[in-house]
């Protein structure tokens, strides 16, 4: 088989390899101290479209803002501020 | 120890206007009568809820900032509880970062109004 012997793999257009951007937490940076529940349209960034709360992985909150997200999002779905389950949120 | 809390309420949506301002003064009553500062207050009127609750899709909302003894929240909460006009509630108390935010929020709502007049 020639084809085995040619390990050598050539691609016609070049790979694109994406440069990974550095996540930060978006309070720290703004220096953003309090999270307020009643607001909504702030807590939507922070879950999906089925209304569940994103992972500090995908969103780069640190810890300590993480926990305080999480804990405005479950008052403000106490409030009926946002669904506790939804479809096609955004 | 004083401390400040805030507690947002939803009412059902079947009140008629005077019946939601006498729902709201009874506890703005209560309060006062409890020896609890009455700090700010906000209508927010008729609201689409995210989900129905007991059957209703929409709902006053009204929010109070108080100064008061922990012991009194008890008796508030239990005292809404009871009332079937509200329909939801949620005390929280306020930390020194909430404090902080709340007053800035109110001073720029202020600034808006005065620019609005002028």
């Amino acid at each position: 088989m020639a084809n085995q012997q040619n390990s050598e793999i050539r691609y016609l257009a070049p790979i694109a390899v994406d440069i990974k951007k550095k996540k930060y937490c978006r309070f720290k940076k703004a220096g953003i101290k309090y999270i307020d529940y009643k607001d909504a349209n702030f807590l939507l960034k922070f879950v999906n479209e089925q209304g569940k709360i994103l992972p500090r992985r995908l969103t780069g909150t640190s810890m300590k803002y993480q926990k305080k997200v999480s804990r405005a999002i479950k008052r403000a779905r106490h409030l009926a501020l946002m669904p506790y389950v939804a479809d096609l949120l955004k | 120890m004083v401390r400040q809390y805030e507690t947002v309420f939803i009412m059902t949506p079947v009140l008629s206007d005077e019946q939601m301002k006498e729902a709201v003064s009874k506890f703005q009553d209560f309060l006062k009568n409890k020896g609890a500062e009455i700090v700010f207050e906000d209508h927010w009127g008729l609201r689409k809820l995210a989900y129905p609750i007991q059957k209703k899709s929409t709902g006053f909302y009204h929010l109070i900032e108080f100064k008061a003894e922990p012991a009194l929240i008890a008796e508030m909460e239990l005292e809404m509880k009871r009332d079937e006009r509200i329909i939801r509630f949620l005390t929280v108390s306020l930390d020194k970062y909430a404090l902080v935010y709340n007053e800035k929020r109110r001073r720029e709502k202020e600034a808006a109004k005065a620019e609005e007049t002028k």
